[in-house]
């Protein structure tokens, strides 16, 4: 861990000018992801803007009828709340699929979307990686490869995206929300994160200096039928090797809106309009949802040790489908129907 | 039957409330007054040259002490023999800071002192060292046509019997053949505590290293060889041990670090590992294994053949026992098996939970399954038609051997005789694939030699002391049962004291032998107690004992009473104010009966049954069921015996589903270094495990009739799981671990 | 040529931070500390306060080994600067029980067995704490996931969930 110096902020405009005027600077929310590679040397800030005493922590309706998250309401207190849980259950499951209680209770929903990836090698500055040193090469490009992305990468880098949360998030279509030196904007979800071109550095299109206030959702939460299939290694407390968040809605047996977002497979949340296309109109079955995949997986690449991942992947979204369909949940999933 | 009898029943763990406060005190946790703080710098290579390391640069920093690495370490022992610890395979010690040569990856190259824990890690992140990289050789896979045949292994090692009757001939004339390789990858211990060492500087060139290890006596001896200290310069302490599954059996470096830095700079160190650095020694070595099974008309095995080839560092040879236990753990005439080991460019590893049972168990009990149902037969079955009667490797009989009870009592709990025999034929109701499987192993019941010291004062109080290590495995617990019981003391009247160099000397925590040998020591200490106490009773004024011998009598609720007429009795703590002496002190060892047991082969044995769901579609597996029937002589606490069986159980499910240190070739290094992407099971893998000990009575392994119970447990629990899989898919894997996308 | 450090050569290498005075609220007792912002709560705890209950099993959030209570929340120390938890009120595994009067979590891990090497133990304790506070976990199934940001290597889960169950169940009552 580098040698850094450390305020706190009492609000937004004062973070955003203390962030500003220290260079090499860098906000703290939770920590959980930014202390983690600090202590790897991965993340050298040399100076952290606490941003813990902000006002941002309130999850409240917006005028349009849909919900506002605080970019500080942790994560627990997100998937806990009532009006999470009841209206955009997709988000709730996503977050609990997510880490630990311990780190749910930490981490922040603007930091969720700042987490970076798992890559090992990005994480281990023993080895090249594009991501953490620009030009140095991608380790993970005929190296062992088995977390490593299926769609969307470049030959500069092909890691992926760890949230849960943030895959409901694109599948739900929110919008986020940003302060910064030139003042405040909101960013598509879809337009939040990148893919890694050649600047694989970059995550994300924040500015420079720009914050994450908080997280609109829209009005529409597919409260009816959704699913967050989550597929990993253990049961609890691990990265997604593949997860699928998908929503439906339905008329009779018709699919009247659907969604469809993976996680595991690209460097950012993967949503794919054109398989919703093919859901959208068309009775709710194995078949329909099979076309869905299909078209979801159309442009993957496997490298050495994850071509199974399109196999996987396709056969993910049809039980997600089929799932959210059913309105049955992922099986896995414990706390659906005990809300005491 | 009496209020102090304890050996055999569930006692809570003395050592609990300790440990459940936060008040337990593990070896990085002694807070010393004027500790520097030392962080270890790892190679970023895997073989390769130091050239340059640019000391001056950190040590300007304000509050940086020194930088320790080969320029300027100070000159130590010189031969190899000062380096070796008790449990050193053959070969060439590792030695930090010994010379510009790295040797595999993440090898310490420097150590950064500090004034703060956290400048330690500054200044260690900023130290730039220059190397020059040579190649290196990292994967098993190369060298699979390289394999030698070792030597000299390590204590305990034996090499594979010759091969019997004719292996070759007879598995071409077999009925049935299934022949495969198997294979599992590299797996590290992991210990929830990371390895540290608090040396404190007690002046005058002493200090006490409170040292996270298996064995302080084998570090005192490390430590003193190498730095040329007294054994009153160098005391060795550990009181808890976070963990060991065998990592701490060898003196790990920051021990070494730790040492060198305080006596250089006569003050008190820590050196504590970070986990990425927990990745940096010993492991659970990649193993290539080969077998060949043939079966005669009536399933009886007609021939076997086990061959296995795991890495070895290039500076030592490790050993362990892969195939020994095929030859023995069934019936068969024709067979052949072959050891061999392949150097690589990684450090040397080191026994690991049942090293060379565990993964032998796998491959041989994979295999059997394979065997069975070539041969159409139920596995359980196929197991009980191959028992054998006696070791056909050392021809002779069994001390004891109840595996077929393992068998019989396992498969009633479970509910074996519900299974269809046909793979992919059981569903639960939610579509889900069932899966029944079953496998078994054998493990060596070993007694080493080990002393203990006893004091029993006039307050009716009993202090016992051993050099033993408590690393969860229930030490204090079963030693402070054992001691009330031979005296027939009140547990709570007897303090059993381990992990110091002061103490008698104890061999390592390993081997499952803690529990006989210092089990035996503590039982021959209170015995000799207790005949100092009745020769002090007999002269008490109108003694009912007089004339006893100390057959005569027997010692429980705190008193000493005949045998024959348990009303003629004596109080114990009268007996020692009676005597005028303030205390009874006395040492004793324990030895094992090598006459005794020369003519019989000892071993424990164990049945494990298991059953997996498996989504047809997505490949995901849970283990929703396991019981393990063991066989292990006398069980001494069955509260914290069961605990190291469920333990067992879970690491198998580790082994079996998830553990696997993943080697990038490219740069001989391991990748997933961190407890995030290495992974272990936690709460929510876990589901029913039943455990059973079987009756089995054994006079010849040690006075107490103990076997162990450390390492049974994990053996078969990979290869049933495994089995299971196939039962509930259709498929074999014979790669462990059983991800997902391997049942695509 | 090959180095790993962070620092480049010609570049000048930083002064460490400066240290200021951090103040902690610990288990209903003010604490107070001169460190720099880059010693994180658990360090805080372990090599500052000699609260060495709270335990160091990868320092990284992966096994919640450090796990304590913060306003009645369960966190991971390792995770967090003690800076940022000035105002906080901290709870370690000193401050719920000791050997002479143990909370009814840590009566229950001794009786169930719930550990063995016990590094892990106070993390799970302080973290059974925080899910009763929490609420959400009465079925096994229930524990057992909310329980899963504790890595036991001994492999004491099944005991972990009796004593965790029996402690959830008699509040419930």
């Amino acid at each position: 861990m580098n040698s850094f110096t450390y305020s706190r902020a009492t609000a937004v405009e004062d973070a955003v000018r203390e962030k500003s005027t220290h260079p090499d600077s860098a906000y703290i929310g939770g920590g959980t992801n930014l202390l983690d590679l600090m202590k790897e040397n991965v993340e050298r800030p040399v100076h952290l803007v606490g941003l813990n005493k902000l006002p941002l922590t309130t999850i409240e309706p917006t005028p349009d009828g849909g919900l506002r998250l605080g970019a500080l309401a942790t994560n627990a207190d997100t998937a806990w709340n009532e009006e999470v849980k009841s209206r955009y259950p997709l988000l709730s499951q996503a977050i609990l699929a997510g880490a630990s209680p311990q780190l749910r209770n930490m981490a922040t929903d603007g930091g969720n979307l700042m987490q970076r990836t798992r890559c090992y090698y990005f994480y281990d500055t023993a080895t090249p990686c594009n991501k953490r040193e620009p030009g140095s090469g991608c380790s993970a490009i005929g190296g062992y490869n088995r977390i490593h992305a299926i769609l969307g990468a470049s030959e500069q880098c092909i890691a992926t995206h760890p949230s849960d949360m943030c895959i409901a998030l694109a599948a739900l279509e929110a919008t986020v929300r940003v302060s910064g030196p030139n003042g405040d904007r909101t960013i598509a979800f879809e337009d939040f994160h990148r893919l890694p071109g050649n600047t694989p550095e970059r995550d994300n299109n924040l500015e420079p200096g720009e914050l994450i206030t908080g997280l609109d959702l829209p009005a529409k939460g597919f409260e009816k039928n959704f699913t967050y299939l989550k597929l990993r290694d253990r049961t609890s407390y691990a990265f997604a090797v593949i997860s699928v968040a998908a929503a439906l809605e339905l008329e009779g047996d018709t699919i009247t809106d659907a969604r469809l977002a993976l996680g595991g497979v690209a460097h950012k949340p993967w949503r794919d309009k054109e398989a919703e296309n093919l859901l959208k109109g068309q009775p709710a079955t194995a078949d329909t949802f099979r076309r869905a995949a299909a078209k979801v997986v159309e442009g993957a690449h496997g490298y050495e040790h994850n071509t199974f991942k399109i196999e996987l992947a396709k056969r993910a979204i049809v039980r997600a489908l089929k799932q959210a369909a059913e309105g049955t949940q992922q099986a896995s999933d414990v706390f659906l129907n005990s809300n005491p | 039957m009496s209020n102090t009898t304890y050996i055999g029943k569930p006692t809570s763990r003395v050592d609990g409330p300790a440990k459940v406060t936060g008040a337990a005190k593990y070896s990085a946790e002694f807070n010393v007054p004027n500790m520097a703080y030392g962080w270890v710098v790892s190679s970023p290579i895997a073989k390769g040259t130091i050239t340059k390391i640019y000391a001056d640069e950190v040590l300007a920093l304000p509050g940086v002490v020194q930088v320790f690495s080969h320029e300027n370490v100070p000159s130590l022992a010189w031969f190899d023999r000062n380096y070796k610890d008790d449990v050193a395979p053959g070969g060439s010690p590792f030695r930090p800071l010994h010379d510009n040569k790295v040797k595999f990856s993440q090898q310490p190259v420097a150590l950064v002192i500090a004034e703060t824990l956290e400048l330690a890690r500054y200044a260690s992140s900023v130290l730039r060292i220059e190397y020059e990289e040579e190649k290196h050789e990292t994967s098993i896979e190369d060298k699979r046509d390289d394999g030698f045949e070792p030597g000299r292994g390590k204590t305990g090692w034996m090499p594979p019997p010759p091969p019997r009757g004719n292996p070759d001939k007879a598995w071409e004339n077999a009925t049935h053949r299934v022949e495969a390789e198997y294979v599992h990858g590299a797996q590290h211990h992991n210990p929830m505590e990371m390895f540290g060492t608090t040396v404190e500087w007690r002046g005058e060139g002493k200090i006490t290293a409170y040292d996270k290890t298996q064995g302080v006596v084998n570090v005192q001896q490390y430590l003193t060889k190498i730095f040329g200290l007294s054994k009153d310069d160098a005391r060795v302490v550990n009181l808890f041990m976070g963990g060991g599954f065998g990592s701490g059996l060898r003196p790990q470096y920051q021990v070494f670090l730790a040492t060198l830095a305080a006596l250089e700079l006569k003050r008190s160190v820590r050196v504590t590992l970070t986990r990425q650095q927990m990745f940096s020694f010993g492991h659970r070595p990649h193993t290539l294994q080969y077998l060949k099974l043939g079966t005669n008309p009536d399933g009886t095995l007609a021939a076997l053949q086990h061959h296995a080839l795991h890495e070895t560092s290039q500076f030592e040879d490790y050993t362990e026992n892969v195939v020994n236990w095929s030859g023995m753990l069934y019936q068969c005439e024709n067979v052949k098996l072959g050891y061999q080991l392949a150097k690589l460019d990684v450090f040397t590893p080191l026994d690991m939970r049942a090293p060379g049972a565990a993964t032998g168990s796998f491959a041989l009990e994979v295999a059997m399954d394979e065997m069975a149902y070539a041969a159409g037969l139920d596995p359980l079955d196929f197991r009980i038609r191959n028992y054998a009667e006696k070791d056909q490797n050392m021809d002779k009989p069994f001390s004891s051997k109840k595996l077929r009870d393992c068998y019989h009592q396992g498969a009633a709990k479970f509910g074996w005789d519900q299974r269809n025999h046909e793979p992919r034929s059981m569903q639960d109701e939610n579509g889900m694939l069932v899966g029944w499987g079953m496998a078994g192993g054998v493990w060596d019941a070993s007694m080493q030699k080990a002393a203990a010291k006893a004091t029993l004062t006039a307050d009716g109080k009993l202090l016992v002391t051993s050099a033993a290590g408590e690393n969860g495995t229930g030490t204090y617990t079963i030693m402070t049962q054992i001691a009330a019981q031979t005296l027939g003391l009140p547990i709570e009247a007897v303090t059993f004291k381990l992990g110091d160099t002061d103490f008698p000397e104890a061999p390592v925590q390993g081997g499952s032998w803690t529990a006989a040998s210092v089990g035996t020591a503590v039982k021959n200490v209170c015995e000799a107690v207790g005949e100092k106490l009745l020769k002090f009773a007999k002269k008490m004024d109108g003694s009912p004992l007089d004339g006893a011998s100390m057959d005569d009598v027997e010692f429980v609720n705190g008193q000493i009473r005949l045998r024959k007429d348990p009303n003629q009795a004596v109080v114990i703590r009268d007996v020692l104010q009676a005597s005028g002496e303030s205390k009874i002190e006395t040492d004793s060892s324990a030895m094992p009966n090598y006459l005794k047991q020369m003519p019989y082969s000892m071993h424990s044995h164990n049945a494990v049954f298991a059953e997996v769901k498996v989504d047809p579609d997505l490949g995901t597996v849970h283990v929703t069921r396991v019981v393990n029937a063991v066989a292990a002589g006398r069980i001494l606490n069955t509260k914290t015996a069961r605990s190291q069986v469920l333990g067992s159980v879970v690491w198998g499910i580790s082994m079996a589903m998830m553990e696997e240190t993943v080697m990038d070739h490219k740069f001989g290094r391991y990748m997933n270094h961190n407890y995030a992407e290495y992974h272990v099971p936690v709460n929510a893998d876990i589901h029913d495990i039943d455990v059973i000990f079987v009756e089995e009575e054994d006079d010849i392994v040690n006075p107490l009739g103990v076997k162990g119970i450390g390492e049974v447990g994990l053996l078969g629990v990979a290869a049933a799981i495994t089995n299971a899989v196939y039962h509930a898919t259709g498929k074999r894997v014979r790669e462990l671990p059983l991800y997902l996308d391997k049942l695509l | 040529m090959l180095h790993q450090s962070t620092k480049a050569p010609g570049e000048a290498v930083a002064a460490p931070p400066p240290t200021g005075t951090v103040r902690l609220t610990i288990n209903g007792q003010q604490r107070e500390l001169q460190i720099a912002p880059w010693t994180t709560l658990l360090d805080a705890l372990r090599e500052y306060l000699d609260l060495t209950g709270t335990k160091k099993g990868c320092d990284h959030g992966q096994c919640g080994a450090c796990t304590v209570l913060v306003n009645g929340k369960r966190i991971n120390s390792c995770l967090t600067l003690a800076v940022m938890q000035e105002d906080a009120e901290i709870t370690t595994i000193e401050g719920l029980g000791t050997q002479e009067n143990l909370h009814p979590l840590q009566q229950a891990f001794i009786d169930h067995d719930a550990f063995q090497c016990g590094y892990c133990t106070p993390g799970q304790i302080c973290s059974a704490q925080g899910l009763i506070n929490e609420g959400k976990a009465h079925t096994e199934a229930e524990i057992r996931e909310l329980m899963s940001g504790n890595i036991c290597r001994c492999g004491a889960y099944t005991n972990i969930l009796a004593a965790v169950k029996e402690v959830v169940d008699a509040k419930t009552a």
